[in-house]
């Protein structure tokens, strides 16, 4: 069996060229973000891409517990001006006077936005990866969000369909893994990586700690190895 | 100028509508605050976006903090015995499915028949939809905080909005910095007025007609 275990962050993202789409794991902050991964992009520089995530990327920003500048995150994807298209749910800025960086992009004219309901993003990505055409989902309804896609009444109630989200890459930020590429994660760091691991064709993974096989119980295996395709363990100096 | 109620003030009168064993969610900004006033002897599940229920209150400064536990507005909370812990697209089936008790969200505007405007001003920037439209269609129960007023002194509370929206008919009940409203499909009712403030005051920064309520109270404003 060809290793899944990876030994640097530049390595497990060889193949990521100029025009990928990546969903990116996390929810907003360092938790749960796959920080060194989208370092090793930015140092690669790949352009072009579409990048799938809940926020527009805010380490540029201090936003409740989280000191701009003390973490990364795909905004520094927007800085180095590697990023065409953002797909996401929360891509302003929280600050009512500071714009971050997609939103001085998306002004100006140089990056193309989908804002979606944060619930709808999940669902696309879950029918991407679960194999379903598509999903009736109530969020949205009477707003802009229903703009241009079909509803239909079910049991009286109105349903806007959605399609898939079919991202190639995924970046996941996981705590442990064992060498098949099962994982675990801790607490809220769980989020939108299991979702986005099982929605892209090639699913990347930094991880604190990998075992081997049979040191993780299988009960409590949350992304099971089937969705998993490479892993790099975090070294010491890492982004955490 | 006559005295509002704070931030703080408004997120204990939020607080007074949690009963024993619900689960709740806070939104982002003013809402998220309740979660230090939940009254004792309650149990509330407080859900979050990013995949928690049952989280404890806010930790505002360094002290066990677990960095791996934030709330969705990023803050660090605390672990309560019986909580879990899931992905993201759960947490949301929890919302959609009907699963939620009570969604508190702010508001830049609410009109008569409780359409809700929270996620975008067209003036400012991308808008910032997030969980606000999946909670606002969700919950067995929308409650909105809101100050009554833009800081230029015009009525939030319309008989349209004017801002685009995040849901229709979605609001049951108003917490102002002035005022408790209950929306219901005979119009809106002022149940609770602010200390120092009368009906008519009230009225007169709304711009939809209020019904007051025959039992018409002052906001007891203790925890």
């Amino acid at each position: 069996m060809t290793s899944k275990v990876f030994s640097s962050f530049a390595e497990a993202i060889y193949d990521i060229g100029d025009g990928a789409t990546i969903a990116i794991g996390g929810f907003g902050g360092s938790v749960g973000m796959a920080q060194n991964l989208i370092l090793a992009l930015r140092d690669k520089g790949s352009k072009d891409l579409t990048l799938i995530s809940n926020t527009g990327g805010l380490c540029e920003l201090s936003l409740g517990g989280f000191i701009a500048g003390t973490y990364v995150d795909h905004a520094i994807l927007f800085q180095n001006k590697q990023v065409k298209k953002m797909i996401g749910s929360y891509l302003g800025s929280p600050s009512p006077t500071t714009l971050s960086s997609l939103e001085k992009q998306w002004q100006a004219g140089e990056v193309e936005v989908e804002t979606l309901p944060q619930g709808t993003l999940s669902a696309r990505m879950l029918a991407g990866g679960a194999g379903y055409g598509g999903i009736y989902i109530p969020t949205g309804v009477g707003t802009i969000v229903e703009k241009g896609k079909e509803k239909r009444i079910i049991h009286g109630k109105e349903y806007i369909l959605e399609f898939p989200l079919k991202p190639e890459f995924a970046f996941v930020r996981a705590y442990k893994a064992d060498t098949t590429g099962n994982l675990i994660y801790r607490l809220a760091a769980r989020n939108m990586n299991p979702i986005a691991a099982k929605a892209a064709s090639v699913t990347i993974v930094e991880v604190d700690e990998i075992v081997d096989p049979g040191g993780l119980d299988p009960d409590i295996i949350v992304t099971p190895g089937i969705y998993v395709h490479r892993m790099v363990k975090i070294p010491k100096g890492g982004k955490k | 100028m006559k005295r509002t109620l704070d931030n703080e003030t408004m997120a204990k009168r939020v607080a007074q509508e949690f009963e024993d064993g619900m689960v709740v969610n806070l939104g982002f900004g003013m809402p998220i605050l309740a979660a230090n006033f939940v009254p004792e002897g309650k149990r509330i599940f407080f859900h979050a976006e990013n995949g928690i229920l049952g989280y404890g209150s806010i930790i505002q400064e360094g002290q066990d903090i677990d960095p791996d536990l934030i709330n969705p507005g990023g803050l660090y909370v605390r672990p309560l015995p019986g909580m879990s812990v899931f992905n993201h697209e759960e947490a949301f089936d929890m919302i959609r499915g009907g699963h939620v008790d009570l969604v508190v969200l702010g508001a830049l505007q609410v009109s008569k028949n409780g359409d809700l405007a929270n996620w975008f001003n067209p003036a400012k920037g991308i808008g910032n939809i997030g969980g606000a439209m999946d909670l606002a269609v969700g919950a067995k129960k929308v409650i909105v905080v809101m100050e009554h007023t833009t800081k230029d002194g015009k009525s939030k509370i319309l008989n349209e909005c004017t801002f685009p929206l995040t849901a229709r008919e979605c609001v049951d009940m108003i917490i102002s910095d002035i005022a408790t409203i209950e929306l219901t499909p005979g119009g809106m009712i002022l149940k609770e007025v602010a200390p120092g403030w009368s009906s008519e005051e009230v009225q007169s920064l709304t711009e939809p007609h209020l019904i007051v309520a025959d039992d018409l109270k002052e906001m007891d404003l203790r925890v």
